[in-house]
């Protein structure tokens, strides 16, 4: 087994540190060292996205990202959202529109979303779907998501 | 994953050094959406993960009018498409990095290990390959320089001797009226694999009637993308019309020699090799037209 390294980042805001090997991904980090178990293992290989994350402003897949890595970079997860007394309006959008049947995909789609709307504030019905193209959704037959997309758009 | 050992390298002669001492047990780190999983699924058997992000040159992103564009090997797709230079005067390469896997692949992903990876079905390599693109690669002996099409050699095989890495790709400043052009086919909208891939470069004269030169390149009917040298000869000096197009379309398809897989059969592949090069060809042709 190789050394642990010693990783110092900044996670939805706050310093954080860590000691990870450098065969963890960035998904294992943040669940299995770090317990923010939002972001979710789907495939593993960068097709389904569900462990969609945001890293210095990028989404990425965290499985496709090694935990050493992100030695001082900011990443957003899930779990950064929202604030202590409210949901985030793209939360609420898919609250709203029920966008979510089983919620697997939910935390991984709701970050690619933000990473969208901080890019785009006000994307087009296309621009959305190609934008969540990389996240997959075996329920909701993505209609709903889509909506909940543009109305979160349409609310902030 | 199999246990490796991480190196954060910062100069090209320590990644150069590493990649010599290692041998076949190292790999080279840009944006790892191939890379990682290979060693997930145990395709590569690594003892050491060499990161080349920290590295100055695998990073550099310059349009100079003069010598053209310098894309670092290390450069993520989302910043070539974001690249107002880029899409001006390279449109082709553009088409390719859109829809190399999805936004959060082309965040992380590259043109450089797109072409490192050399599948056979990579988007990104014909792009490079109708606009003359030459691969700057360092190594122990010092820098070499390869034109794209022989970088190439076989599935996942590339021209990369023991201890070379790529740099960066140079692409020259696109001529007078000239223009782009990349598209595939996949049975999806997006996120897929080509089934065919086909490229295109056109140069026109002054009326836009007639072709200069031109440039087909192929993907994923061959262990290698192909540059369709004698179809891009073809069209030396000719005016444009159906006929000439479809000669081109047609010399492009005797080249192909596509297997059957899951994704499609020989056969179909070598008929969307036809309709796909016509396409380039005229989608290159129509954006020479309409830039006027």
């Amino acid at each position: 087994m190789a050394k642990k390294s010693h990783v110092q980042t900044t996670i939805n805001g706050e310093s954080v540190e860590f000691l990870c090997e450098p065969r963890q991904s960035l998904l294992e980090v943040l669940r299995d060292e770090l317990h923010l178990t939002g972001a979710k293992e789907g495939c593993n290989n960068g097709n389904c996205g569900a462990c969609s994350v945001i890293l210095d402003g990028r989404l990425v897949n965290s499985c496709l990202v090694l935990g050493v890595e992100i030695e001082g970079k900011s990443v957003e997860t899930i779990e950064g959202l929202a604030d202590p007394e409210k949901l985030h309006p793209i939360q609420d959008a898919f609250l709203e529109n029920a966008a979510l049947q089983c919620g697997i995909c939910t935390p991984g789609i709701i970050m690619s979303a933000k990473a969208l709307l901080d890019n785009n504030p006000k994307p087009t019905e296309y621009e959305v779907r190609y934008w969540l193209a990389g996240n997959l959704c075996r329920c909701t037959g993505y209609d709903k998501i889509v909506r909940a997309v543009l109305d979160a758009a349409e609310a902030t | 994953m199999q246990a490796f050992e991480y190196i954060d390298a910062k100069t090209v002669s320590e990644a150069v050094a590493l990649l010599g001492e290692k041998g076949d047990k190292a790999g080279l780190l840009s944006g790892g959406t191939d890379l990682i999983v290979q060693a997930r699924e145990g395709k590569k058997n690594l003892d050491w993960i060499i990161d080349i992000k920290s590295i100055p040159e695998v990073n550099e992103l310059t349009f100079d009018s003069n010598s053209g564009l310098t894309l670092g090997a290390a450069v993520p797709c989302y910043q070539i498409y974001a690249n107002d230079s880029i899409c001006e005067s390279f449109p082709g390469l553009v088409d390719a990095t859109v829809i190399i896997g999805g936004t959060a692949i082309q965040g992380r992903a590259g043109i450089g290990g797109n072409l490192c990876n050399a599948s056979p079905a990579a988007d990104g390599i014909p792009p490079l390959i109708v606009l003359k693109a030459t691969c700057v690669i360092a190594g122990p002996n010092g820098e070499r320089e390869l034109p794209v099409e022989e970088f190439c050699t076989a599935p996942g095989q590339t021209a990369l001797e023991k201890g070379e890495m790529l740099i960066s790709l140079k692409i020259p400043v696109p001529e007078k009226n000239s223009s782009s052009f990349y598209l595939r086919f996949i049975p999806r909208n997006e996120m897929d694999i080509a089934v065919v891939g086909a490229g295109a470069s056109v140069v026109l004269d002054d009326s836009k009637q007639r072709i200069v030169s031109a440039r087909i390149a192929l993907a994923a009917v061959a262990p290698t993308p192909l540059f369709a040298e004698e179809a891009s000869a073809l069209l030396t000096d000719k005016e444009i019309n159906d006929d000439i197009i479809e000669e081109a379309a047609q010399a492009a398809q005797s080249i192909a020699r596509p297997i059957s897989d899951m994704r499609g059969t020989a056969e179909q592949r070598t008929h969307l090799v036809g309709v796909l090069t016509r396409r380039a060809l005229n989608g290159a042709i129509e954006r020479v037209r309409d830039a006027a």
